[in-house]
């Protein structure tokens, strides 16, 4: 009886079981695309490499991952940019 | 009718394959099949203690694949069936006492005189997982409800698909309704959302398990028992029978089963 009026008032509290979802979904779209953080960090690296011929940008700060919501998975790169190379 | 290898796994360790074997395996041998089950956990061995067989090990099966006996020599038959057998692993050497080729031509000899070869395979991915697999036609992926355990059911089974074994099915095992009602555990949809693979069977978190396992007599064999009538139901869809699978088969269907189910009827 308890659980069952803990659940009309704390709706909003997720449960761990759906804690325990969301963590093995995205840990399964790391294992299933078969990439190591080896991998990923090869990826990071060579696009600091082209980035740089255009931007300047904060190499420290460079996150690349990935992403998934309800359907979709995504790479994910947040690149802050420090300033513009001059043209030519 | 043609005998089946099915393989027992899971990728990790502790989620109950050698349980799973041993109850299947005997189940299976209720129902007059004449079944083997096969050891490959070489230096690791267990399934001889969970079936109470330990004391009637002379040979293994590093020694059939080396020649030092004869197949049937190895085969320990089981104290309550006839029909049924154990092929031990050995004890003192390691995993890579045995090729997949030989595993394979193994498993082709013990079709010849039994229906079903039940092989309980080691925990991990490495030699001892593509011995276990190797002269298997299916898979039976066991799995607790836990995200560790879900993650390495999903890589098995994308091993197995890799290795060319598709007929795989799912056990979930140690469910805990209690817990999956107040939201504490993941419950059955939410692993067959995330796995890719058909369900043959709920096992329910159950002390007659310890109990047997201390007696070295599978729960099966005790009518009372829920996760052995559980594995019964198992070993009867294996059969190709159709037994539904209740969304939570532990459901108690005693008094307080009933009145709770008036309960949810009133609410």
């Amino acid at each position: 009886m308890l659980d069952i009026l803990a659940r009309i008032f704390m709706k909003d509290a997720m449960n761990s079981k759906d804690i325990a979802r969301e963590r093995l979904r995205l840990v399964l779209v790391h294992d299933r695309s078969s990439v190591s953080p080896e991998v990923l960090n090869n990826l990071k690296e060579d696009l600091i490499k082209v980035i740089r011929q255009y931007l300047e940008i904060d190499e420290d700060a460079l996150c690349v991952n990935f992403e998934n919501d309800d359907q979709s998975v995504a790479l994910v790169a947040n690149i802050p940019v420090k300033g513009f190379r001059r043209a030519g | 009718m043609k005998s089946k290898v099915i393989v027992i796994t899971s990728g990790k360790g502790g989620v109950g394959k050698t349980t799973t074997t041993a109850n299947l395996g005997t189940a299976l041998a209720m129902l007059n099949q004449r079944v083997v089950m096969i050891d490959t956990d070489i230096g690791l061995r267990n399934l001889d203690v969970v079936l109470g067989l330990e004391n009637r090990i002379v040979f293994d099966i590093v020694d059939v694949v080396n020649g030092n006996c004869k197949l049937n020599q190895a085969l320990i038959r089981d104290k309550r069936f006839d029909g049924l057998h154990l092929l031990p692993a050995a004890q003192t050497k390691d995993k890579t006492a045995v090729t997949p080729h030989q595993m394979k031509n193994l498993t082709n000899e013990l079709r010849k005189d039994f229906d079903v070869i039940l092989v309980d395979c080691p925990a991990g991915i490495e030699q001892g997982f593509r011995n276990a697999v190797a002269g298997a036609d299916e898979a039976i992926v066991v799995a607790t409800p836990e995200v560790s355990s879900v993650r390495d059911a999903d890589r098995i089974i994308g091993l197995l698909e890799a290795s060319g074994l598709r007929d795989s099915h799912l056990v979930v095992n140690r469910l805990r309704s209690k817990m999956v009602k107040r939201g504490d555990m993941m419950d059955i949809n939410d692993i067959l959302d995330i796995l890719s693979i058909t369900l043959i069977g709920v096992v329910p978190e159950d002390e007659s398990i310890v109990v047997s396992t201390n007696r070295g007599e599978p729960a099966v064999l005790e009518n009372a028992s829920r996760a052995g009538g559980a594995y019964r139901r198992i070993a009867r869809r294996l059969m190709g029978e159709e037994v539904p699978i209740m969304a939570m088969e532990e459901e108690s269907s005693g008094f307080v089963g009933r009145f709770r189910k008036m309960l949810k009827l009133a609410r």
